[in-house]
């Protein structure tokens, strides 16, 4: 079994696929913080217009935390897109590329397989989020220095500069977990077609049309909201509340849970089952 | 010697109300190079991916070295190797690399292993090269380079000289026969090329619509089928005017191009250029034909016929 993982390994760091995720990443992060950096403090002033009336705000707000935690809203669409793009591809790339003949005429159960293919997909997932954090924190903090942080969530928090660390490793966890939700989907999708972009598509409709029903104020959508993945894709933002709110994390982390369950039963039941006529 | 190694029984696929392939029932021999023929559509790569499990079989099972490939594949798939149609690789991987994926999926593959099969194949000096630079000739002989890298006893290649050239063909045909007698592997050889398989196989099987026509020896099955003498003769006129007289030695014949095509007993040929000789008829040729492509030809139309 570990053979078989390196080797999946193998075969996914070597496409040139596998980096462009990555590429984007090493040029989206440093150019948007760079230009907050050229930007200044007028940033802040912008996002805090309304509550300077009411508030003092002393000391060095507009530092590396600050722009990092900005950077955490991609993982709302941005960074599964860059997920999917991969994951969807983990299946569905064999199928393409007519090596399912190759694989699934082995003495190796499919199973197996399976189970290698999908410790590929989570690997990616963990080394991308991974990537993105060390890099948007790393930088940020370089550029911009540290301090304490300032939330303007539903609720005002400043997060003192000595419990900022431990709240973004927190943070990206969270947010590692919801990624592997979109990276369990997009390999569901990657389970039954023969093209990598259907599951990037299928994926991406899927997220986006969740997105819409749960930002809706529409009570007839009230009763599925719950069930939404979607309505719980902020859960890296209740790493920084005060005091976290583990209930609501609990919850988020279960449907997460659920989600990349039934996703990845769906694609071991139709991987293990499906004829391969590529 | 005439073990079997390998059983299909009532092995059957349908696709929506359609039998890709119906009750069929195929025996391979330890140590047979099996021709598996059948005109395009007929089922034979259905089969195949039906016999490396890439198909589920709608009824019907398939036992592999006395293991039923439904409820024991990896034992069933432990000692057989394969091409299924054209060999698909990761081709931004060097053919070494390849070569260690599908080792993996085996169990392991020494490095030793691998540069002996790619020495048996002619790729050991591009071994390192990535597969996308391959031409499809180089890809075929990577393809069976894969399908020995385990040292199967059992080998399945489906179609595995389409697209090459007569060059290719030929290479690959030695290295089958080179398989099978040197190195004693049983060969189960899918074509369409009917010549291909008359030169290599054994024993046959030929399928059409699904359905096993016939299978056995490839010598007794040709002895059943239609035999033909191409002859030259001059005058044409003469030639064709004794011919007609000897109807007991001579079932029917044609003529085309001034070649005449006597369906006749080989046996009687001495008896049938004796007469035109004899008649003032000069013979310039005189060649039995008797090929599978006849017998196949033959074969599949009639099962086409009994059809329609």
């Amino acid at each position: 079994m570990i053979r078989l993982v390196y080797y999946e390994l193998i075969k996914m760091f070597l496409k040139k696929r596998t980096y462009i995720g990555f590429g984007l990443v090493l040029v989206v992060v440093p150019l948007i913080e760079v230009a907050f950096k050229l930007e200044g403090g007028r940033f802040l002033q912008v996002a805090t217009r309304g509550l300077a009336q009411d508030f003092f705000m002393i000391g060095n707000l507009f530092n590396g935390w600050l722009i990092s935690y900005q950077l955490m809203n991609s993982l709302y669409i941005h960074i599964p897109l860059l997920i999917s793009f991969v994951t969807g591809d983990i299946l569905a790339g064999e199928a393409t590329a007519g090596t399912y003949r190759l694989l699934l005429t082995r003495p190796v159960s499919r199973t197996k397989i399976f189970f290698t293919k999908y410790v590929a997909a989570v690997t990616y997932t963990f080394l991308f989020v991974a990537f993105l954090s060390v890099l948007s924190i790393g930088l940020a903090y370089a550029l911009l220095g540290g301090g304490d942080l300032l939330v303007v969530d539903k609720i005002i928090l400043v997060v003192q500069e000595s419990e900022v660390g431990w709240r973004f490793i927190i943070g990206y966890l969270l947010a590692l977990w919801s990624m592997l939700t979109i990276a369990s989907i997009s390999f569901f999708f990657s389970s039954f077609v023969e093209n990598a972009i259907g599951p990037i598509v299928a994926t991406m409709g899927v997220l986006i049309l969740c997105l819409i029903v749960s930002s809706l104020p529409l009570e007839v959508f009230d009763s599925i909201k719950p069930y939404l993945f979607t309505d719980y894709l902020n859960l890296w933002q209740k790493a920084f509340h005060d005091p976290i709110p583990w209930n609501d994390v609990q919850t988020a982390l279960m449907v997460f849970g659920a989600y990349s369950f039934a996703s990845a039963a769906g694609a071991w039941v139709i991987f293990t089952r499906k004829d391969i006529l590529s | 010697m005439n073990d079997i190694i390998l059983q299909t029984n009532q092995l059957s696929k349908k696709y929506g109300e359609r039998w890709a392939v119906k009750n069929l029932n195929l025996e391979i021999h330890r140590g047979d190079v099996f021709g598996f023929l059948g005109p395009n559509g007929a089922g034979k790569s259905t089969t195949i991916r039906m016999i490396l499990s890439l198909i589920k079989p709608t009824t019907g099972d398939t036992n592999i070295f006395q293991h039923s490939l439904q409820s024991h594949r990896s034992l069933a798939l432990q000692k057989v190797g394969g091409i299924v149609e054209k060999p698909d690789f990761y081709l931004y991987l060097s053919a070494q690399r390849n070569l260690e994926i599908v080792g993996a999926l085996n169990g392991g593959a020494s490095k030793q292993r691998i540069d002996e099969v790619l020495h048996l194949v002619g790729l050991s000096e591009r071994a390192r090269d990535r597969v996308k630079t391959f031409s499809h000739g180089m890809k075929q002989r990577l393809g069976i380079a894969q399908a020995l890298l385990s040292d199967p006893e059992l080998i399945i290649l489906d179609e595995p000289t389409n697209g090459l050239d007569p060059q290719g063909m030929k290479e690959i045909r030695d290295l089958i026969l080179h398989l099978a007698n040197d190195r004693h592997k049983t060969i189960i050889l899918s074509s369409h090329l009917l010549s291909e398989v008359q030169l290599v196989a054994n024993r046959m099987a030929i399928i059409n619509n699904g359905e096993l026509i016939v299978q056995g020896e490839v010598k007794s099955l040709l002895e059943q089928g239609e035999r033909y003498v191409l002859m030259e003769a001059q005058p044409l006129a003469k030639a064709k005017s004794i011919l007609s007289k000897k109807k007991k030695l001579i079932k029917s014949y044609t003529e085309e191009n001034g070649i005449l095509n006597l369906n006749m007993n080989f046996d009687d040929v001495p008896k049938i250029v004796s007469a035109l000789v004899r008649g003032g008829v000069s013979i310039k040729s005189v060649m039995p034909r008797h090929s599978l492509e006849d017998y196949f030809l033959a074969i599949t139309e009639n099962a086409g016929g009994k059809e329609s």
